[in-house]
């Protein structure tokens, strides 16, 4: 800026060519960001949309064009989406359930005073780091009666009849992942509603003492309405996050046995790698996204009625 | 919490069983893994479920690390991974500067975009990219592996950055500039300093968001010589799968990289998950 010596006109005229690059260079920092990721996943999206609507199967390359809804026709009656979509609620329900009462637990402990406090955080969001293709291989391991002690373990409680293991049996194989799930997915609860704990004012707790309220007054009338809006938007991303994780389920049974652990995200990832038909794989995955696009709406509704903060 | 510090022993006794039962929660998976990484052989089956193994041995490593391709995939994904963090950091510094020091018109939109891209499931991308890739002529080169992550990950490293610039009062800049920077070299020399934590912070998570991406990695490479690390890990897994003591091994190898980055970032956690995004 020499425009400083200048008189009036230049002056204008620098203040000019500044506004001019306020207004162009946000644009500059933004485009390599907004480039990639159009070209990297909305144009596929879009495509991937498209899929849903064509027969497009690598393995039958000369079969194909528009269908119209003839996928979705299928996928109606396909026995193994419904049962995968029983499951998916089953999977997403449990997980997030554990996860969401062990990590508030841990988050609330985490908040006192303790010996050794620093050690033990470390410690516990350990899992968190882990790779979950090798949370999974490891669980899938600790459950192997050959090598692991868990089925042992669950044969002494009297749990199993024999240590057998549990990712071969239909009735019992989804809580394989979901403890797997649950493992890996404590820490998340734990860390976010830690720093909301630690936001919460002091003072309100020292009046509540005063008042003499009980501890579980002070948790249910401070504690959790601080919380919630904390707590609402963390299970509506999680429960979104974990219906569409695969890895877990893909390394521990691959779907199996029998499809009980079959889920819609792992049923779309096989259907597109294993049997190479984009277009039914992409029919499964536009109907995964309409299921989660109604919860995250009525969730956002019954939020908006429900808490008043 | 008050109420805690001053309740019956019996209450702090439950409190540290509690603590004592998440550590052990934590902790165990992976101690179980090391414990029969460095069994011997022999004794695997014989002391199964023991706790504590009799001897111990170092071969399952050795024979892993020399006789495996192990280290070829070691380096796959860190090429990949590095190669992803340092562009994905450079991108989203850029855009999270935008974000946190200009307001322009279309601001909101495409952070609505950025949002949609963190909400819709990926794998329904999965095959379009897999055809574009293909058309390209790109499967199983590790190039396409860290275009696809950089896409992934910009979204949320750009919401990470942009909450550590807003943590930087917008005046310093602004005073370098009444001393004759531009705008540019303030965000060198005056921003960039203050924000050397924070781009490490985003540096590790897409690390380890690419170190452990295993579906589309399955998908665009099937080749020996360009599998990264999960991919190998899993072909290895089903192709030797009673060599239990050396699966573990190789696993033990693969936590490496994340402990690293975990006990580097564990200080950053609550502040700059917070902060930045809920999704991790």
């Amino acid at each position: 800026m020499t425009a400083q010596a200048d008189n009036a006109p230049g002056e204008t005229r620098a203040r000019g060519s500044y506004y001019i690059r306020y207004m162009v260079e946000p644009y500059l920092y933004l485009s390599p960001a907004v480039i990639v990721i159009a070209l990297v996943m909305l144009v596929p999206l879009v495509i991937g949309i498209s899929y849903a609507f064509q027969a497009v199967n690598l393995l039958r390359p000369l079969d194909t064009g528009w269908v119209g809804f003839e996928n979705f026709q299928a996928l109606w009656s396909d026995r193994k989406f419904w049962l995968a979509l029983k499951n998916t609620f089953w999977w997403t329900l449990g997980s997030i359930t554990f996860q969401f009462f062990l990590g508030l637990g841990l988050a609330l402990l985490l908040n006192t005073r303790f010996y050794g406090k620093r050690l033990v955080q470390a410690l516990v969001f350990l899992p968190w780091a882990v790779p979950t293709f090798l949370s999974a291989l490891t669980w899938a391991w600790l459950f192997n009666p050959t090598i692991g002690p868990l089925p042992h373990w669950l044969a002494a409680l009297g749990i199993l009849s024999e240590p057998y293991n549990i990712l071969g049996d239909p009735d019992l194989a989804m809580w394989g992942p979901i403890t797997a799930n649950v493992w890996f997915g404590i820490p998340f609860f734990a860390i976010t509603l830690l720093a909301a704990l630690q936001s919460i004012p002091g003072e309100l707790y020292e009046a509540a003492e005063i008042d003499g309220a009980s501890a579980w007054q002070t948790f249910t009338k401070i504690t959790l309405p601080f919380l919630a809006p904390m707590i609402a938007i963390t299970v509506m991303l999680r429960t979104i996050w974990i219906a569409n994780f695969a890895d877990l389920i893909f390394v521990m049974t691959g779907g199996g046995p029998a499809n009980s652990t079959q889920i819609l995200s792992t049923y779309i990832f096989t259907t597109a790698f294993r049997k190479l038909d984009f277009g039914y794989a992409s029919a499964i995955a536009v109907a995964l996204l309409g299921l989660l696009l109604i919860y995250a709406v009525v969730l956002l509704v019954l939020r908006r009625k429900l808490v008043k903060i | 919490m008050n109420a805690l510090r001053q309740s019956s022993p019996l209450a702090v006794t439950g409190k540290y069983l509690a603590l004592a039962f998440y550590v052990a929660f934590a902790l165990f998976p992976l101690y179980w893994l090391a414990k029969i990484a460095v069994t011997p052989d022999k004794l695997i089956f014989s002391e199964g479920t023991a706790l504590i193994p009799s001897r111990f041995t170092f071969e399952n490593f050795q024979t892993v690390l020399l006789q495996t391709d192990f280290l070829a995939y070691f380096r796959n994904s860190l090429i990949v991974s590095i190669g992803t963090a340092a562009i994905t950091t450079v991108i989203a510094a850029a855009a999270g500067y935008a974000f946190s020091r200009f307001d322009f018109r279309g601001k909101r939109l495409i952070i609505a975009l950025m949002l949609i891209t963190q909400m819709f499931p990926l794998l329904m991308i999965i095959a379009p990219i897999y055809k574009i890739v293909a058309t390209l002529g790109l499967l199983n080169s590790l190039t396409s592996l860290i275009i696809v992550y950089t896409a992934f990950n910009i979204p949320f490293a750009t919401f990470l950055m942009q909450s550590f610039f807003d943590g930087i009062p917008k005046d310093l800049e602004d005073a370098g500039m009444i001393d004759g920077c531009t705008r540019f070299e303030a965000l060198r020399k005056i921003v960039l300093p203050l924000t050397l934590p924070g781009l490490g912070a985003t540096l590790g998570f897409i690390f380890t968001a690419a170190w452990s991406e295993l579906l589309f990695a399955l998908m665009l490479i099937n080749s020996n010589d360009a599998m990264t690390f999960p991919v190998g890990l899993l072909t290895f897994v089903s192709k030797f799968s009673v060599d239990w003591g050396q699966m573990m091994a190789a696993g033990v190898l693969a936590l490496v990289p994340s402990c690293l980055f975990f006990i580097f970032i564990q200080r950053y956690l609550v502040q700059g998950l917070t902060t930045g995004a809920v999704k991790g």
